[in-house]
């Protein structure tokens, strides 16, 4: 359609006058939004009271059963980056993300049908499939062109953009709060008016990503960047098309490093207000629990702008490194902590540890960009993002049935995570050895089309998907 | 037609003033809801300690 021809690639292509310095705040709009999925429990009593009102009824929903539209939203996250990476790149990212803004924010409004009808299967359809599938376009939207934009700085600015997917809930958690009271009277708990509202608030807010992304002209370099870069053996100045990089080891070792870094961070945030209660029985109320959980919010919100820009300076090997040898040493320590009865200490720890989980996933986009370059790195972020998805599963369970193997055999409720502390210590040291494993990608993996079809315009031959040879 | 080597694109430390209220408007318009939501939960994070373990 002619009227949504702003939306190509070739169109948004940055004037004379752009400063490159708007990308990041566009990318961000789409990052607080889509990060409010984090906040989506708010909406879990409320959502399992439509009839009963004050309390459940028969006919209304279980908890258990609204779990599975997080589950299913978080599932097609990780298969639809997987899945549109490539079309993202061949596409651009205002398409991408103006695509990402009509599915999250019309997942919302069909989740609002939802809850008018009572229908649960257009709960799942709305917000989990069609939301989810904005999730994930959304979250790879910005990647590969934050990094085109920042080859001098590409941590810091990965870092600013999923930094937001962080920040989004700790906006949307009072945000849906407030609407859901506001509506209170007017709809059954006020769900169904603060979907359509925040389904409009989400759509809107995320098209200004969409109306101020640029990419950046081909070969377009800044003024200082031969300054800036320090020459690195890990970084490349080659290109690896998508389904090439999967066929490497680096993939993999990264897949992996992602996923153990991942897993681990789950180990504390998904058992947070618990773990503290237990450890320190009788001296941290649930409300400090609480206190305690925001603190990690922030702490992941923080660490993934902080770490990722520090990779920057030391380099992103050395920056895993860091988390793997630390983290170890910290997951192996919470025992001796708890037992010393340090509450300061142990929520110093853990945040420390939230805040490496948040690096991890800030500094993997530039990690894959040094490895694999930038042709194509939204596509290989997509799929590495698998990994995400394995780790959602594979944490939770260790931490939960340790545990209660733990209880079960008899070990004092303040002792039953050691275990777990000691196996997540464990984990990072595989990381660690995968990291070390990493090397540079091979010449014979590296892209040779653009130089072969440089007449094709090289900005839109750099995006095309590529059917080329993958070898020299 | 752009070119790869216009010097117009800036990238840091933009001159001309509308470049640069364009600028600020833009992370403005992200950070305001961004740095309130900081500061809420910081501020619960503390009550709630203050509360919890008082």
């Amino acid at each position: 359609m002619a009227v949504l021809s702003f939306l190509d690639r070739e169109h948004s292509v940055a004037k004379p006058g752009y400063n490159r310095w708007l990308v990041p705040p566009a990318a961000l709009a789409i990052h607080l939004s889509i990060g409010q999925v984090y906040a989506f429990s708010v909406f879990k009593i409320p959502l399992s009271r439509l009839i009963g009102g004050s309390t459940s009824a028969p006919g209304d929903w279980s908890l258990a059963t609204l779990a599975w539209i997080f589950s299913t939203a978080i599932v097609f996250l990780g298969l639809s980056a997987a899945a549109f990476g490539a079309w993202l790149e061949r596409v651009g990212p205002r398409r991408a993300m103006f695509t990402a803004a009509l599915c999250f924010g019309g997942g919302f409004w069909v989740a609002s049908a939802g809850v008018v009808l009572h229908q649960f299967w257009l709960l799942i359809l709305g917000y989990g499939v069609l939301g989810g599938i904005g999730l994930g376009i959304g979250y790879i939207s910005p990647v590969s062109t934050l990094i085109k934009w920042f080859p001098d700085r590409p941590g810091m600015a990965t870092g600013m953009a999923i930094m937001g997917f962080g920040g989004g809930a700790m906006i949307a958690s009072p945000l849906s709060v407030f609407l859901m009271s506001y509506f209170k009277t007017s709809a059954p708990q006020g769900v169904a008016p603060t979907f359509m509202t925040m389904g409009t608030l989400y759509f809107i807010y995320m098209m200004y990503g969409v109306f101020t992304v640029r990419v950046p002209p081909a070969d377009w370099r800044p003024r200082h960047a031969a300054a800036a870069a320090t020459p690195r053996r890990l970084v490349t100045t080659a290109d690896v098309e998508v389904n090439t990089a999967m066929r490497t080891p680096q993939f993999w070792l990264l897949w992996m490093v992602l996923c153990l870094n991942v897993t681990a961070g789950i180990g504390i945030l998904e058992q947070a207000s618990p773990m503290i209660q237990e450890m320190f029985r009788g001296r941290v109320t649930p409300a400090a629990a609480a206190g305690f959980v925001s603190l990690l919010s922030l702490a992941n919100m923080g660490g993934r702008f902080g770490w990722s820009s520090f990779s920057d300076y030391i380099g992103r090997k050395a920056t895993y490194f860091t988390f793997f040898a630390l983290g170890a040493a910290l997951y192996a320590s919470i025992p001796r902590i708890g037992a010393s009865g340090s509450v300061l200490l142990f929520v110093i720890v853990a945040a420390i540890l939230i805040s490496m989980y948040g690096g991890g996933f800030a500094t993997i986009p530039a990690y894959l960009r040094d490895l694999f370059g930038t042709m194509q790195v939204g596509a290989i972020h997509g799929r590495l993002l698998t990994a995400w998805s394995a780790a959602g599963i594979l944490g939770p369970v260790l931490v939960n049935y340790i545990r209660e193997e733990q209880i079960a055999s008899g070990v004092p409720k303040a002792h039953a995570y050691d275990i777990t502390m000691y196996l997540m210590a464990a984990l990072l040291i595989v990381g660690f050895v995968c990291n070390l494993l990493v090397r540079p990608v091979s010449s014979r993996f590296h892209y040779l089309g653009a130089a072969r079809d440089t007449s094709a315009g090289a900005e839109v031959a750099r995006g095309a998907p590529v059917t080329a040879p993958k070898g020299v | 037609m752009t070119n790869a080597t216009q010097p117009e694109i800036r990238h840091s430390a933009p001159t001309d003033s509308l470049s640069m209220a364009k600028v600020v408007g833009a992370w403005l318009f992200v950070g305001i809801p961004l740095a309130w939501a900081v500061w809420q939960v910081f501020v619960k994070a503390l009550v709630l300690f203050r509360e919890g373990t008082g």
